[in-house]
């Protein structure tokens, strides 16, 4: 499967919660697939979705689900520690690792060589690290976000892009709805 | 005046509850004492924009945040700042020791101490410089008008705010 085709199907289970979603063509496509309030569409800043996605947790009660990519993974490793050491159960980090920086031509990344990231998120400190198959994803995802467990989920699937409009929401109306969706 | 007690008591002051942190010699003291709050949430990153990106969520998720770094970290975090503090319009205090100013002792922090307040006033981030401890009374100040505005807001912080090196 590629990454459209597993949003495509755990849409319905990200459907009641915070998202924050990595640039490109992740948000791109979870915008078609299920535009909604909940969802935080960054429109740059590679690497940060986690992050993002880990501040908010900490700061509100919410199950939070952060969507990276393997890429954006490797250039803030040093994510991993700081989610590791300040675990919050309703905080789920999905790497979708489809050995490639996708969003620019599937250029390769080093996750799909010699670089393992499930190992790396356990060497990191993160007591529960789930690696599956693209087409497993679904109730892996459904028990991590019900579960009181902080988890990493490292889902590995193919490489490949759809063709698709970038998303031309105001960053202030994505942000601010967003924070409304946060507090309802 | 104790300026590490005066900023913190300042941050709480203004319901700032969730502080990043990356350390520098000059911070120290203010570090120890974020940690030390009750009130405040302290949470050390590996990197500076990584930080950024906690303050982000941590703001969407109710809770004022503010990050406390050396001033080589604006070379770290222009492309946070530009695509997402800014883009997005968030409020960001960041208070940033001013290392390579008067009385620095490290010649290498010099060579982006000549860049800083150009870089900042390129991003069109407003700007103050501690240099005297007196100056830190604008803090609480400066605080109300970065939540006013939702705009990241750097503080420079000298060596010489700090009370400098001792005999080095
Ligand atoms: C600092 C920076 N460098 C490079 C880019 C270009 N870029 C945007 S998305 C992306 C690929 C991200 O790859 P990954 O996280 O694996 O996500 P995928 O698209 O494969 O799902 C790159 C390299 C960028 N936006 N910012
Ligand atoms: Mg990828």
């Amino acid at each position: 499967m590629i990454r459209s085709e597993i949003l495509r199907e755990i849409a319905p289970i990200l459907n009641p919660h915070l998202v924050v979603c990595n640039i490109g063509l992740p948000s791109q496509e979870l915008h078609m697939i299920d535009d909604n309030e909940r969802n935080f569409y960054m429109l740059g800043t590679m690497g940060l979705s986690s992050s993002i996605g880990f501040g908010l947790a900490l700061a509100q009660d919410k199950p939070v689900i952060s969507i990276d990519g393997d890429g954006s993974v490797l250039t803030n490793l040093g994510t991993l520690p700081t989610i590791a050491n300040n675990a919050t159960g309703n905080y789920t980090l999905l790497i979708i690792d489809n050995g490639s920086y996708g969003s620019t031509g599937d250029q390769p990344t080093y996750a799909g060589q010699k670089t393992n990231l499930t190992d790396v998120a356990r060497a990191c400190g993160c007591d529960t690290v789930i690696e599956v198959q693209d087409k497993d994803l679904g109730p892996v995802l459904q028990s991590a976000i019900d579960s009181d467990e902080m988890t990493i989920i490292v889902c590995k699937c193919d490489s490949g892009n759809i063709k698709l409009p970038v998303i031309t929401l105001d960053p202030v109306v994505i942000r601010h709805r967003f924070m409304e969706a946060v507090k309802a | 005046m104790n300026i590490d007690k005066k900023i913190c008591d300042d941050l709480v002051a203004n319901d700032i509850s969730f502080v990043t942190t990356v350390p520098c010699k000059q911070l120290a003291g203010v570090i120890e004492e974020v940690e030390n709050r009750d009130e405040i949430f302290h949470i050390p990153s590996n990197k500076e924009d990584e930080g950024m990106g906690l303050c982000a969520g941590a703001f969407m998720g109710g809770k004022r945040s503010a990050i406390i770094m050396q001033n080589t970290a604006i070379g770290v975090t222009i492309n946070t700042l530009a695509t997402l503090t800014q883009f997005y319009r968030m409020p960001l205090p960041m208070i940033i020791s001013y290392r390579g100013e008067l009385r620095e002792p490290v010649a290498c922090q010099v060579e982006m101490a000549v860049h800083t307040k150009a870089l900042l006033a390129q991003m069109h981030i407003p700007t103050y410089h501690f240099h005297w401890q007196d100056d830190v009374k604008e803090f609480d100040n400066i605080l109300k008008y970065t939540f006013m505005c939702n705009k990241p807001v750097a503080i420079l912080t000298d060596a010489n705010f700090w009370g400098g090196y001792g005999d080095q």
